[in-house]
């Protein structure tokens, strides 16, 4: 689509930046990223009262130019480089009018850059309210640039908004904020001349971040650092002392336009609130409350869904066989690309209810408070508080949480955090231990009212947070920190959220994890078929012989023949090869090769364990036919010393190994993405393939 | 007399900073020399602590309220 202008929103974090951004864009905006950076791109359309068409784009919410994080660190490329297809003609900068000394501080940086640039004071009730008084005309004019009043939550002011990015100049008009060339004249001097920028801002701005934007060539930061040495330039000397004049110009703007209440009633209410939700007994109880709340709804809202996913695909499973002639590309589509799907997007439900529960948390402002709570906790074991909510996510998938990191500024902890989210139990991770629990745990109770199979699931969720945080603390002193951590965090006050908004980024999440996971798992799902489908030599047209002989075919029901086939074909195919390969390796842990055929078809994705078992012990594949599943494996006899294949030394070892191994290519592909290197995904799969074996081997060891 | 050491509810005007990066960050946040800041609550485990600036408010661990030197 093509637009006639281009449009950034820039803003604090909580100012209602994407409240604005979905009132504009509606459901007209597409995800993408910034060039050479995985940071997420929210580009929209909107129409203009002159019908002229807008390309709206959502930046990062930034306190300030100079970034914190990963995702801030782009605000500034995108604003400084000319050649970047981002960079916008029109800046529309979002203030919470309730606080808007320090909103103000990241407009006077951005209208240094000389970019044209109007005003959406946002949260014009929530100010009234408070009864505080705001003289938008007198703002305006010591500003230079159009104030546009608005409340984005309720939609008002949005038309007079649209109208002044109609009208608004292609030149920057507003009045210089600071004197940004005083702050360090002779090297701001010699920045713009040599790598030609006409702006003092632009040129100090280059000093202080040439070493992470993305436009400039390695020979002009190396020349920029040299310069830096030529006139002993101290950048946080340097930043402190802007920083100061920006707010001592500010302290001018808002004085006698801005009229402040004796108490904020607001704040009051937001306190009473934190009181309780804070409080050294209640605000820990009421946190296992929802968290316990959220798993619940996840379980129990999601089963419906996913069955209706599941008989989706059964149905579309069905229409396809008889569509298609029996053969190849059948099987293809159907085992191949069809049931690898099927293994992503039964996920979504579950994934789509946490999403929706942490997308609620977050625009509360309750989540700030979670981070507040459990940051020294946290914090013991090599995680900041940040870290609690990509682990609480872990338990549903890892793929979201992992992207979900990024809010978590420095860099170590960030790292931390993606390596040991996979470790925490996730739900692919719950039909294999209902499967094994119910083959080795009796089903009765204990101490009266626990039953002991729960006692063992919840023992397995336990151990997984466990695990994490033992191993997040062992990363702790491996890993360098890069930069010093700080938690320096706003509090926001309490506010109903916004449900657009929650829709919004639950829709955008859940279609990430689906395009992303996706990929990956169709591309390992065709591998994974093809190895289970083939085998060496001539076995295959052997099986066939030998079950088309009459002996079988009197004897036993069309249905239970296919099953043997297929049992024996899975067992003579490339992965049952590879199955009986590895048995010399995975003996130790008490596994047998159809185990090891479980653990191969299972690589992709943990849940297909259940699914290979039925095939190898050639019972309905359904999983719904647990019953009949947990029958055969239960008689399952070693072929060698007549005993049972599933003792509870190797079933315990089994669910030990899926505790720890990264049996999840999403995982990898998703970790791969958010770090930019091949590096920390090999680091991971190693580390937790290893612990798998290790723990899996000592476990076997001592039940056997 | 240093941040760290008010109790929930007292106040301070800030005088200046013993840590430069940590100065850096906490002034964009508002929290500027000549600022009154109040400790609002304390953690439940005590630490981090939050407090009212510039009207509204702003959390940050013990340590880092350590650096911020009141008047």
């Amino acid at each position: 689509m093509k637009a006639d202008i281009r449009v950034a929103l820039i803003g604090n974090p909580n100012t209602g930046k994407s409240s604005l951004f979905n009132i504009l864009t509606g459901l007209n905006q597409k995800i993408g990223n910034f060039p050479g950076v995985t940071v997420d791109k929210k580009t929209g359309y909107t129409s203009l009262p002159d019908n002229r068409r807008a390309e709206i784009i959502d930046l990062p919410g930034t306190y300030s130019l100079y970034p914190k994080s990963k995702d801030e660190s782009i605000v500034f490329s995108v604003l400084a480089d000319k050649a970047n297809p981002s960079r916008p003609d029109l800046l529309v900068v979002i203030l919470d009018a309730t606080n808007l000394k320090r909103n103000l501080l990241l407009y006077t940086q951005v209208a240094d850059l000389k970019i044209p640039v109007i005003i959406a004071l946002n949260m014009m009730d929530l100010a009234d309210k408070a009864g505080m008084k705001i003289d938008i005309d007198l703002l305006a004019k010591r500003l230079g640039v159009p104030v546009i009043p608005i409340c984005a939550r309720k939609g008002s002011g949005i038309d007079k908004l649209k109208s002044a990015i109609a009208f608004a100049n292609r030149i920057a008009l507003q009045h210089d904020t600071i004197d940004a060339g005083a702050l360090a004249p002779q090297l701001i001097a010699r920045i713009s001349e040599e790598i030609e920028v006409d702006n003092a801002y632009y040129a100090l701005q280059l000093a202080h971040q040439h070493e992470t934007v993305t436009f400039l060539t390695p020979e002009q930061s190396d020349r920029i650092e040299s310069l830096e040495k030529e006139h002993s330039f101290q950048s946080q000397k340097v930043q402190a002392a802007e920083t100061v004049a920006r707010y001592n110009f500010i302290n001018d703007v808002l004085y006698d336009a801005v009229h402040l209440p004796d108490t904020a009633h607001e704040e009051s209410f937001s306190n009473k609130i934190d009181h309780i939700l804070t409080h050294k007994v209640f605000g820990f109880v009421i946190f296992l409350g929802i968290l316990l709340f959220i798993f619940q709804s996840i379980f129990a809202w999601s089963s419906y869904p996913m069955d209706l996913i599941e008989s989706l695909f059964v149905l579309a499973e069905d229409s396809l066989r008889t569509l298609l002639p029996e053969g190849v590309v059948a099987s293809l589509l159907i085992d191949g690309i069809l049931a690898g799907l099927s293994g992503v997007l039964v996920f979504i439900p579950q994934i789509a209810i946490l999403f929706i529960f942490i997308s609620i948390l977050e625009d509360t402002g309750y989540m700030a408070r979670v981070t507040f709570m459990m940051d020294k906790l946290m914090r013991k074991v090599g995680l900041s508080g940040k870290s609690v909510v990509p682990l609480i996510g872990g338990f549903a998938c890892a793929v979201p949480s992992i992207m979900g990191t990024r809010t978590i500024e420095n860099w170590k902890d960030r790292m931390i955090t993606i390596m040991v989210t996979p470790l925490v139990a996730c739900s692919a991770r719950l039909p294999v231990y209902t499967l094994l629990i119910a083959l080795v745990v009796p089903d009765r109770n204990v101490w009266w009212i626990f039953n002991l199979q729960g006692l063992v699931l919840t023992g397995m969720y336990v151990f997984s947070l466990v695990s994490a945080f033992i191993v997040a603390f062992v990363f702790k002193f491996i890993l360098k920190a890069k930069e010093r951590g700080y938690f320096i965090m706003e509090l926001p006050v309490y506010r109903m959220p916004r449900w657009k908004n929650v829709v919004f980024s639950m829709y955008d999440r859940s279609k990430t994890f689906v395009l992303e996971a996706g990929k990956v798992i169709i591309a390992v799902s065709i591998i994974l078929w093809v190895l289970a489908s083939y085998g060496p030599g001539d076995r295959f047209a052997a099986i066939e012989q030998k079950y088309n002989q009459p002996g079988y075919i009197q004897t036993t029901t069309p249905e239970e023949l296919s099953r043997l086939i297929g049992s024996e074909k899975l067992e003579n195919s490339y992965a049952g090869v590879l199955g009986h390969a590895i048995e010399p390796v995975i003996k130790p842990l008490g596994f047998d090769w159809k185990i090891g055929i479980a653990l191969i078809t299972s690589f992709a994705a943990r849940e297909v364990f259940v699914g290979t078992m039925a095939t190898i012990y050639s019972v309905d594949g359904d999983t719904d036919e647990t019953e009949s599943l947990k029958e055969k494996m239960d008689n399952a006899r070693n072929t060698e010393t007549g005993q049972p294949v599933f003792t509870v030394a190797v079933a315990f070892s089994l669910m030990i190994f899926y505790a720890f191994a990264m049996q999840c290519v999403s995982t990898v592909a998703i970790v791969y993405r958010e770090t930019k290197a091949w590096k920390w995904p090999l680091i991971q799969l190693t580390y937790m393939t290893v612990l798998a074996y290790a723990a899996s081997f000592i476990t076997y060891n001592l039940l056997k | 007399m240093d941040l760290s050491q008010l109790k929930v509810g007292q106040s301070g005007v800030v005088k200046e900073f013993t840590d430069l990066e940590m100065s850096v960050k906490l002034m964009e946040m508002g929290c500027l020399p000549g600022e009154t800041v109040q400790v609002t609550r304390i953690a439940p485990l005590g630490d981090p602590i939050a407090i009212k600036v510039s009207g509204y408010q702003l959390s940050l661990r013990k340590f880092e309220a350590s650096t911020i030197i009141l008047q």
